[in-house]
């Protein structure tokens, strides 16, 4: 090998295994595996071990693929952000090609393979996930509209009705206030990260509510999802999946939340930036407890139903 | 003959190949297990006919 050849293929470095993973979203993945696992496991019926596992397992993988395609589709806006500026297209380690392949081949394989251990309902659900997140949301709405964050939340939302769906063969009542209650608390989650990354989006003109519409109406627009959420939450306790221990955690994270969202309506941006957007930055922290306590407790519950503790 | 000193080219190449290799490992694993798990519940037997009298 001459110096010159091996001069090129620095120039054009490979991608590591790594790489490939980090295509994958493995951070997104882990809330998909953990919401997707809660429906599941809260779902009433047997599953045999093996196959909620691969049910998750494929769930995890078509969550992956939709990052893949997102990756593949963003990667103009994703080289603008500090955020994303990292990622392995943007960067410059994986094609864009390549993540396109990736992206499409493990949607269909985790897709039909959820069919084959599950049933035709959870593969449609999951396949509408993919198309919802990799089309709807980052072809269409995340470029268009300020409430893309609001719309595209819904694939997110998927997950824990996907596994309800892998276990029951159906869509309840139970699935769709888990699924509710993802999708109502997206909203303020984003717009609370939103407003102090706010420039990040503004150089990528990404039409952010804090963009389009400024941090006024966004502190308005947290405080009205919060009221929103917050009935949505608690009265989930009254259904099959709730119980004394969801309640509790429902009643105190819900009067945090909300209380939380009134002090980011009430500031002002000199207030904000005054202390480095303290506030925004707790309530953002507040809301990444906030979801995976309310899922724990619905799991709690159903832990503990074959002891007669869990449920009414 | 002497051997080069491995380029770290070559590093990042035969981790990307031990991945891809356990990766397609644990893939033939899990359609073993699934089909193992799906056969003996009885996922594939036919439908059983109504028995008449006499048949």
């Amino acid at each position: 090998m001459s110096d010159a050849t091996l001069n090129t293929r620095e120039a054009t470095p490979e991608a590591g295994f790594g790489d490939y993973v980090a295509l994958l979203k493995p951070r997104v993945m882990s809330l998909v595996v953990f919401t997707a696992l809660v429906g599941l496991l809260a779902a009433p019926g047997y599953v045999h071990p093996f196959i909620a596992f691969c049910a998750i397992l494929f769930i995890a993988v078509g969550a992956g693929a939709s990052g893949a395609l997102n990756m593949w589709w963003d990667a103009d806006i994703d080289k603008l952000m500090r955020r994303t500026a990292k990622r392995p297209v943007p960067a410059g380690k994986v094609m864009a090609d390549e993540a396109l392949a990736i992206g499409l081949t493990l949607s269909a394989m985790s897709v039909v393979f959820l069919w084959l251990a599950t049933n035709w309902l959870a593969a449609a659900l999951l396949a509408f996930t993919i198309f919802f997140y990799a089309v709807i949301y980052t072809m269409w709405l995340k470029r268009w509209t300020p409430q893309n964050i609001v719309i595209g939340g819904a694939a997110g939302a998927f997950p824990p009705m996907i596994g309800w769906a892998a276990v029951t063969g159906d869509v309840t009542l139970e699935s769709a206030l888990m699924f509710a209650l993802i999708f109502m608390w997206t909203p303020p989650h984003f717009w609370a990260l939103a407003l102090f990354i706010n420039s990040d989006y503004e150089n990528a003109s990404v039409p952010m509510l804090t963009v389009t519409h400024g941090k006024r109406v966004t502190r308005r627009h947290i405080l009205a999802y919060t009221l929103l959420l917050a009935p949505l939450a608690v009265g989930t306790a009254f259904t099959a999946i709730g119980g004394w221990i969801y309640l509790t955690v429902a009643v105190v994270l819900n009067a945090a939340f909300l209380w939380g969202a009134v002090r980011i309506w009430l500031r002002d941006e000199a207030t904000a930036e005054a202390d480095n957007y303290k506030t925004e930055k707790q309530v953002f922290k507040l809301s990444l407890l906030y979801l995976f306590a309310h899922f724990g407790a619905i799991l709690a519950e159903a832990a503990l139903a074959p002891w007669g503790m869990g449920g009414w | 003959m002497s051997f080069r000193e491995p380029h770290e080219l070559h590093t990042r190449r035969k981790g990307r190949n031990i991945g891809v290799g356990l990766t397609l490992t644990v893939f033939i694993f899990i359609v073993f297990g699934l089909t193992v798990v799906k056969v003996t519940r009885g996922d594939f037997e036919p439908p059983r006919g109504t028995q008449t009298e006499g048949s």
